[in-house]
């Protein structure tokens, strides 16, 4: 059967304000699974909670909408049980930074293979504007009482030194290119992340589309105007570890980009690493059949209904004689 | 008091990490090897050196469930041992003691409680002996009980030169092993079983096995030779007991349960470190690869999680994939796991929690025994959802219902929390083996296909399909053709959001309905059971009615066999409460009514026939004679309790009964037992 586009969209009304940068988001998601040909049944998407946590909801996979700050556990414990799945997670910066921190953190020591999406904003939106772990220090989005007293959290830095082995940015308004980034998230082999710098329009009105797409003039040239987002390809950057013993000069290069922001922002893709063994491979190291025949797929009885477990040995190391 | 002579109390202690646990394992398995019915329960700090720990072992050529607080053999290879538990040795037992105690001072004993210092310096003032160590053994001498000196250090020096080793700090390792080998050679044990004792322990380690080995017999001999006089007067019988031993197995809690997992077909597992739980993960990760009888070979996945809300969700994520999952924890990380398991609920998610309860609040004790999570199990999570409670009674029991509790999960589609706790994890029995090849995996309405019902366009699957009952057909993620979604909000058919009135009552219907049939379809013999029932006697005028739930089983037996025996004029009658929610309310009802009703109608004095009602269970609220209250119009006359960590004590159990037989007991009753 031919699949088209629309098969990977349900008829869910989609209740995000007009002008979120969450339908960028989706329409890329879409587009990615629809290009790369994975059936709608073959994909799942979890998600946390929030406006991005709907995601799932507008897409016509298997959709599972989690916990707030929970997507990642939820994700990971599918992927062990059926490495076969196609998963992404997605969620808010509040979900995965704030709440959810420990498992951003803890995922990146696994490396199971799946993409791992964050709609970066800044605020957390359906609780009405408060300030999210990336907002800067002393930014005051609108529905603040007072400037932000946190300092942010660096995602793609954090990303970096967690494990995740595919650290990339897009933004949510350049859909081709997010498309481009998810789909080499998907394609890589481990846990990608990818950060997507995306505007609320409602309750972030500092980082608003406006002030993404603004450029600055270059000083020497007033007639060049120097676009604020920019994709680290075209400078040349390569973020793609090699050899081994290059791993920790990668990771430092890519924080050292992710620091650029205000006038200069950069997205694609920061670091890629398929040297570290997947969580899959560590595992088939102790479970020979792992991959073969791995927890969903096993049969646990037998047609008469009897357990197919044959426990006798363990009961003999029990015996007491 | 209670007499132990029908099985023997074995007392074992030492500093923690002093190798209490490997001889307390020598001693149980030659014991077992003989033929003989063993308990054990394992006591220890919160602490990895240094602190007090011990290891009580019960025996007898009949079944033992529990333990009691009378020693006939007291073990020790510090002072501290000695102070702490020789009060409890009996009049004719034995204290097997390094006679350097002597140059000890109690106030020197840092990890002594207040507890048992107040204890010894009570008897010691009462028997007018000095605050020390000299006064404790007078005073033991003089009640009659029999003091072996095992001069460890001269013993260890004469054994180096022996074997030509003279590395005495390496040998320092093996006074357990020479404390529990004179402890052998009083009861004559059989010096062969003893030997494939310590084998069985360092099968792995051969040099130490050799070197045990050797201790063992060096010390075995130098107690038949310098106690020639001395003998143990309740003689082991093991001569022809030793077919009964080829069909006993010795397991412990944390072994049974995960056993019983990989019967019932669990392939994933979660969990994060936390005692007494931790064993029931590391016993399945370390046998993680099935054997199938079909010959191909399947496997456990067992994941370590950052914390307990990880290891609920990721199970309900694997679980949502098809496969049996479960997660292991104790009350701690059971508080973390409460939203997570509405998830489950309103999702209608298979999963099980294994909560091996200790007591709490916040960290409570961690080392230490209560069943003081009944009604936060009964009640986590917020909003309304079903949920199943279950508990086990023993160890044999708990690999059996591990079974159920996976069939009840899928059937009726909806978390289990498994209780179980720190005595059943931590002790030790020997049992019959494992009858697992009858019985049945019962899926409910999982299904792994879904057949395209000839409208090609439509992906999508109503999970959650009203007007057909309570539990809708079930598919991995995955299954083609049927696409559906889940949300912790509340959901239309498919799994979507939604906030409609209609269909938030209709969903609301549909799950929380489950509840009563889940009481319908649930045997009634598995949601409370009859444990023990006098023989119909027409000249008794009482009924003691025990009503448990959980870990309290094995005393309360213990108790009843005694008391049954000894009181002709009382009939007794013990129900185990298994299924705690829904909670069997009106079963119970019925079944005592009945029960009661044939007793009286047996007796000669039906009119003035008396029953007293106990409920006995270990917390302060009795938290199950609030839920038999809320659920029945059955009235608790005592409540026995406790909750000062330590487990019941078959002593303390009948002891209380007795006084509730003679009118002497208060209608609240707080055991404290316990070292």
């Amino acid at each position: 059967m031919e699949y088209s586009i629309s098969d990977y969209k349900t008829t869910v009304h989609n209740d995000w304000c007009a002008g979120c940068g969450d339908f960028g988001i989706l329409n890329a998601i879409q587009m990615t699974l629809y290009e790369m040909k994975i059936l709608p049944h073959n994909a799942v998407i979890f998600s946390g909670i929030g406006c991005s946590g709907k995601t799932p909801h507008f897409i016509n996979t298997f959709g599972v909408h989690t916990l707030h700050g929970r997507v990642l556990p939820f994700a990971q414990g599918a992927k062990l049980a059926n490495p076969s799945l196609n998963i992404i997670a997605v969620g808010g910066d509040g979900d995965g930074l704030g709440i959810g921190s420990g498992h951003f953190v803890n995922a990146g020591r696994r490396n199971i293979d799946l993409t791992y999406i964050i709609y970066n904003n800044g605020v957390y939106g359906l609780t009405k504007g408060q300030a999210s772990p990336t907002l800067k220090l002393g930014v005051k989005t609108k529905s603040l009482p007072q400037p932000n007293v946190n300092e942010s959290i660096n995602p793609i830095a954090l990303a970096c030194i967690s494990g995740f082995t595919f650290v990339a940015r897009g933004y949510s308004y350049d859909v081709r290119y997010l498309k481009e980034i998810i789909k080499k998230g998907i394609m890589h082999k481990g846990l990608s992340f990818i950060d997507i710098l995306q505007p609320c329009p409602t309750y972030n009105d500092i980082n608003t589309k406006d002030w993404y797409q603004s450029y600055k003039m270059d000083e020497n040239n007033p007639s060049i105007k120097i676009p604020k987002i920019y994709k680290l390809e075209d400078q040349g950057f390569d973020g793609t570890v090699k050899r081994e013993e290059d791993m920790s000069s990668k990771i430092l290069f890519a924080i050292e980009k992710s620091k650029e922001w205000e006038d200069r922002i950069p997205v694609g893709v920061f670091y890629e690493n398929t040297l570290t063994p997947t969580f899959d491979e560590r595992l088939q190291t102790r479970i020979q059949n792992y991959h073969q025949y791995p927890p969903s797929q096993q049969q646990i009885n037998d047609t008469n209904d009897f357990s197919i477990a044959d426990i006798d040995r363990l009961i003999d190391d029990l015996k007491a004689v | 008091m209670l007499n132990s002579r029908e099985s023997i109390s074995w007392v074992i202690g030492g500093p923690q990490g002093s190798g209490v646990d490997s001889a307390s394992h020598i001693f149980l398995k030659s014991i077992a090897m003989a033929g003989l019915h063993v308990f054990g329960k394992r006591e220890y700090h919160s602490n990895i050196k240094g602190e007090h720990s011990y290891f009580s072992i019960r025996f007898s050529d009949k079944i033992v469930r529990s333990h009691i607080d009378e020693i006939d053999i007291l073990v020790s290879f510090d002072a501290e041992t000695v102070l702490r538990h020789s009060p409890f040795v009996v009049n004719d037992g034995f204290l097997i003691y390094d006679p350097d105690i002597l140059n000890k001072k109690i106030e020197e004993i840092h990890t002594l409680d207040f507890s048992s210092e107040y204890r010894v310096k009570k008897i010691l003032s009462e028997n007018k002996k000095s605050y020390d160590f000299k006064g404790i053994l007078e005073e033991l001498k003089e009640r009659g009980v029999r003091l072996i000196e095992l001069p460890y250090f001269s013993l260890i020096k004469e054994f180096s030169e022996k074997i030509q080793d003279h590395s005495l700090s390496k040998l320092a390792r093996i006074t357990n092993v020479m404390s529990l080998s004179a402890s052998l050679a009083i009861m004559d044990f059989d010096v062969e079983l003893m030997k494939r004792g310590i084998q069985d322990t360092f099968s792995t380690k051969p040099k130490i096995m050799e070197i045990n080995t050797d201790a063992a017999l060096f010390t075995y001999n130098y107690i038949k030779e310098n106690y020639k006089d001395i003998h143990f007067r309740y003689p082991i019988n093991s001569s022809n007991e030793n077919s009964n031993a080829q069909n006993l197995i010795v397991a412990q809690g944390n072994q049974t349960s995960p056993l019983g997992k990989i019967v019932a077909g669990c392939r994933f597992q979660t969990y994060y470190p936390i005692t007494p739980a931790t064993d029931d993960s590391e016993y399945l990760e370390s046998n993680q690869i099935v054997e199938q009888r079909d010959g191909k070979y399947g496997s456990v996945v067992v994941i370590q999680t950052e914390d307990e809300i990880a290891a609920i969700t990721m199970a309900i994520g694997a679980a949502l994939t098809g496969v049996r999952a479960c997660t292991t924890t104790s009350g701690p990380g059971f508080s973390l796991m409460a939203e997570a398991l509405g998830w489950a609920g309103i999702n209608e998610v298979p999963l099980i929690v294994t909560l091996y309860q200790r007591a709490g609040p916040s960290t409570g004790l961690p080392t230490r025994q209560e069943q003081g999570d009944l009604l936060f199990a009964v009640n986590a999570g917020h909003g309304e959802f079903p949920k199943i409670v279950y508990s086990s009674g023993d160890i044999e029991e708990s690999f059996y219902d591990t079974i159920r509790v996976f069939n009840y999960a899928e059937i009726f589609q909806t978390p289990v929390i498994h209780l179980l706790d720190k005595y059943l994890s931590n002790s030790i029995i020997t049992c019959n083996r494992f009858k697992y090849r009858d019985i049945k995996i019962k899926r409910g309405k999982f299904k792994q296909i879904q057949i395209n019902e000839g409208n090609a366009s439509e992906s999508r699957f109503k999970r959650f399909k009203l007007g057909e009952g309570e539990i809708s057909e079930r598919v991995p993620l995955g299954t083609e053709n049927a696409i559906f979604w889940n949300t912790g909000d509340e959901h239309d058919e498919f799994g979507h959001i939604t906030e409609d009135p209609t269909m938030r009552k209709d969903m609301m219907e549909k799950r929380l309905s489950k509840l009563e049939l889940i009481s319908s379809m649930i045997p009634i013999e598995e949601q409370i059971t009859i444990e023990f029932e006098s023989e119909l006697d027409p000249g008794s005028d009482t009924l003691v009615l025990v009503l448990s739930w959980g870990s309290t089983k094995g005393a309360i037996l213990d108790s009843l066999f005694s008391l049954s025996k000894e009181r002709k004029q009382t009939q007794f009658l013990y129900i185990q409460v298994k299924l705690l929610n829904p909670f069997p309310g009106k079963v119970l009802e019925k079944v005592l009514m009945d029960r009661i009703e044939r007793i009286k109608k047996n007796t000669k004095i039906s009119s003035n026939f008396l029953v007293k009602t106990v409920v006995i269970e270990m917390n302060y609220l009795s938290q199950l004679d609030l839920l038999i209250k809320q659920n029945s119009n059955i009235k608790a006359d005592y409540n026995l309790l406790k909750y000062n960590g330590r487990p019941m004590s078959n002593t303390e159990i009948y002891d209380s009964l007795i006084n509730i037989i003679e009118n002497k007991s208060k209608q609240r009753v707080i055991l404290t037992n316990g070292v």
